[in-house]
């Protein structure tokens, strides 16, 4: 294995849209790079922030959380809601000095596996950009 | 509903986990771009696990009896299965996890196929690390599993299905002989759709109205069908087996007998004679006849409507009153009647709200609503057909002259990826150009038929042959996409293609142009899907549960599809589906209760704050508050609970568990991730 820092993503996805569009990407052997690790929940709605600032207070470089398009909500609005508190999450990241970059919630349907297969090379791509994630670093010297 | 309450709210589990990890090489989908024995290696030191095993493929009986066994062998209290998608095999895992003895719901599967080998299959390393976290993650959520019980609830016996075109008749008529009283809902003044509008079908030629009316009428008849025409989903609530759908019947302005007589009008009530429409001074175009026919504002589309009942356009109405003095003493003219809204209960749904013509004008270099003479094929099919505005001698619209030669252009706005346009095959267009050929040739003596194709695609039984036979009766065909379309003077058309076999351009010039327009979903399915939350897929068709092995079922359960709504097909793939459909929606009311998966909300009262804030969360409104010993606190109606779990992401305190989907599961997970690998 090469030394290059690999970061560590986690996506919170929801059943309906986004993990079987990632399943579709898989289907249709669509790649990307391997570097995020999937979490599912039944909607985005279920996602509390506190998930969100636990995987950062726990070293995430990066979170995706991603969700049915607006209107298209297995639970009808559960990804409005989860998306008014994922603003809230991105003030507190700036507040807490952690660029807001590294959080991101997109949307993605079931059909649009080659959308995911690009949310996700982008995801990665933007974090390696920034790089490793300052708690990781003091989590390490701790 | 009947609600086991077996599922506590709070959690007695403090026994040590013992987890079972096992690992499907699923031949070489896994296994040839994933090291899987370095998986089982990793994953015998994860904490918490007691035993791991790999096996070629976990879903054969050989593999789900490992589980078994290893269940009663060490005594597991969840297991792990790190192989496809929980969407493909997670039943079939939860069934060996019950086998073996332990809940079902001690299982919890890590995708490391679908999200995996397949996307990774050239990164090795990559690729195995991800699956030795994704086991990791998975190990540290059976961990924290508990024993949940599905919850049983009664199926209405009744069905809806919505849109009352060939395949919603089908559908209906199925499900009303087997025993099962059905809405089948329209929103047209009349029950037929698309078929409706055809003169012939191919490839056997039948007459299309002659094989659907009787299908219509009977479907008027049937007792088990509920029919209402004019009609559209205004709401959807509830779940599989109990949804509650209000319709909107939009006013008719005509009474039917029964209406009448429920008005107390003896003997009144519209009997279809027309004579309304002979005094309304009001002159429409009729839009069933592409606004190639007129209409009065009270009116029936064509002959063979069901229900046979005029039908007041209270856009066009005046409202002069003549048509009631015509009526007389049926007394069926109500001017003033509105629109009714009512709610149904049903257990399950079809939806085959069809498909209407994708707007072919914006292809501009072919001219169509520009020159007179370039149509499309469903105003082909109304100009060529018996009961069509010109009874059935196609003329050419500029002069009203038969036509001596006629170009068709298929893949017209099909097969396009120019971006005005759509990318799929339209699947339907080849075949009945060709029939579209035959016809002039059989009804106009040396009349000239040039098909301008991409491809044939006759794929159907007997397709080829009739193919052949139009080849034979003198159709030339053109291989190669018309460029442009230019009119001439005199208003005949100058078709300018590349025929590809040659390899050089032709220019041909014809009376008359034949778009073979590509076809999309109507704007109502949209407005439908999104009612009963259908997914859809990027060409905005109805997304099928399974593309292979589940064409009729949705992923909202206890919703089906039926018809071109689901994509592009022909009337005997049509059917088909409808009568799958109607299969598919009549086993859960023939079964009487379906089985629900028991994620849903439980407030645990003792921690609750009983601020409230969670109840406006709740699509369902299945939160409420209540005093529990004299505190307020919310309490949840599961039976109403469909498990988004939006309450349990917003409590602030943290009050709401969400069954199989708990926090402490969820951050577990996150947890897993970031600080139990190697640092």
């Amino acid at each position: 294995m090469s030394d290059e820092w690999k970061p560590k993503i986690i996506g919170i996805i929801c059943n309906w849209c986004s993990y079987a569009g990632a399943d579709g990407a898989g289907s249709a052997r669509t790649q990307y790079p391997p570097d995020i690790r999937i979490v599912r929940v039944m909607c985005t709605g279920r996602i509390d922030t506190l998930f969100v600032l636990k995987a950062f207070a726990d070293g995430a470089d990066g979170v995706l959380v991603s969700g049915c398009h607006f209107g298209d909500c297995h639970y009808l609005a559960g990804n409005f809601k989860a998306a008014k508190r994922m603003f809230l999450v991105k003030s507190i990241l700036n507040n807490m000095g952690i660029e807001h970059r590294r959080f991101r919630m997109t949307f993605v349907s079931a059909s649009e596996g080659a959308k995911w297969a690009v949310v996700i090379t982008d995801v990665i791509n933007t974090i390696k950009e920034i790089g490793p994630s300052p708690i990781a670093e003091f989590n390490k010297r701790k | 509903m009947v609600y086991t309450g077996k599922n506590a709210a709070s959690s007695p589990a403090v026994e040590e986990p013992r987890i079972g990890v096992f690992i499907c090489h699923c031949g070489t989908n896994i296994a040839g771009s994933i090291d899987v024995p370095a998986v089982k290696e990793y994953a015998e030191t994860i904490p918490h696990v007691v035993v791991a095993q790999n096996y070629a493929y976990m879903c054969s009986t050989p593999g789900q009896n490992m589980i078994k066994e290893a269940i009663e062998e060490h005594h597991l209290t969840g297991i792990v299965v790190a192989a496809c998608t929980p969407r493909l095999h997670e039943q079939t895992f939860r069934t060996a996890t019950a086998n073996g003895g332990l809940n079902q719901f001690r299982f919890e599967m890590a995708n490391i196929r679908d999200q995996g080998s397949w996307v990774h299959m050239h990164d090795w390393d990559g690729g195995t690390d991800k699956a030795k976290d994704a086991v990791r993650i998975a190990v540290a959520k059976a961990a924290k599993l508990e024993d949940l019980y599905p919850m049983a609830v009664p199926v209405e016996h009744r069905a809806l299905v919505v849109g009352a075109g060939i395949g919603g008749i089908q559908a209906s008529m199925d499900l009303a002989a087997a025993g099962i009283e059905t809405y089948l809902i329209e929103k047209e003044p009349t029950i037929g759709g698309r078929m409706s509008q055809l003169d012939k079908t191919f490839p056997t030629l039948d007459c299309s109205q002659c094989i659907l009316s009787p299908k219509m009428a009977e479907a008027g008849r049937t007792p088990n069908i509920k029919l209402y025409t004019l009609a559209e989903v205004e709401n959807v609530e509830g779940y599989i087996g109990n949804f509650d759908v209000t319709i909107r019947r939009h006013a008719r302005g005509v009474l039917t007998p029964t209406e009448a007589a429920a008005k107390g009008i003896v003997g009144g009530g519209c009997t279809g004679c027309g004579d309304c429409s002979t005094v309304c001074p009001v002159v429409k175009p009729n839009s069933w006849e592409f606004g190639m026919a007129p209409r009065k504002a009270i009116y029936i589309q064509h002959a063979q409507v069901v229900p046979l009942i005029y039908t007041i356009d209270f856009d066009a109405c005046v409202k002069c009153g003549l048509c009631i003095t015509a009526c007389g003493t049926k007394k069926a003219i109500d001017l003033e009647m509105e629109d009714e809204l009512f709610t149904i209960k049903v257990g399950t749904v079809i939806i085959a709200t069809g498909y209407e013509t994708f707007p072919i004008e914006q292809k501009k270099e072919w001219g169509y609503k520009l020159y007179d003479n370039v149509i499309t094929s469903l105003e082909f099919e109304r100009l060529i057909c018996a009961s069509g505005p010109t009874i059935g001698h196609l003329v050419r619209p500029s002069d009203g002259e038969t036509p001596k030669s006629v170009g068709f252009v298929l893949c017209a706005g099909s097969r396009d990826n120019t971006g005005v346009g759509k990318p799929y095959c339209s699947r339907f267009c080849c075949m009945y150009s060709l029939k579209h050929a035959h016809q002039i040739i059989e009804k106009i003596p040396g009349c000239k038929a040039y098909i301008f194709y991409m491809d044939i695609r006759s794929f159907g039984k007997a397709y080829e042959e009739f193919y052949y036979r139009i080849q034979h009766e003198g159709a030339k065909f053109i291989r190669g996409r018309v460029a442009m379309i230019q009119e001439l003077p005199n208003k005949n058309l100058l078709v300018i293609a590349e025929d590809t076999l040659l390899g050089m351009p032709v220019e041909i010039e014809v009376d008359l142009v034949v778009l073979a327009a590509a076809i999309q979903p109507t704007a109502e399915t949209e407005v439908v899907r999104r009612h009963f939350g259908v997914s859809c897929s990027i060409d905005k068709w109805l997304l099928e549960a399974h593309p292979k092995l589940n064409p009729c079922g949705t992923t909202t359960a206890g919703v089906y599809l039926a018809g071109v709504c689901q994509g592009p097909k022909d009337i005997p793939d049509t059917v088909a589906q409808a009568e799958g459909a109607a299969s598919a929606a009549s086993i859960p009311i023939h079964a009487g209760q379906v089985e629900l998966e028991p994620y849903y909300a439980q407030c645990m009262q003792d921690i609750c704050a009983g601020c409230g804030m969670c109840v406006n969360q709740c699509p369902y409104s299945a939160l409420a508050m209540t005093i529990v010993d004299g505190r307020t606190v919310m309490e949840v109606t599961a039976a109403k609970c469909k498990g988004c779990g939006t309450c349990g992401g917003f409590c602030p305190g943290g009050a709401i568990k969400m069954q199989h989907f708990t926090s402490p599961q969820i951050l577990a997970q996150i947890d897993a991730f970031f600080l139990g690998g190697e640092q």
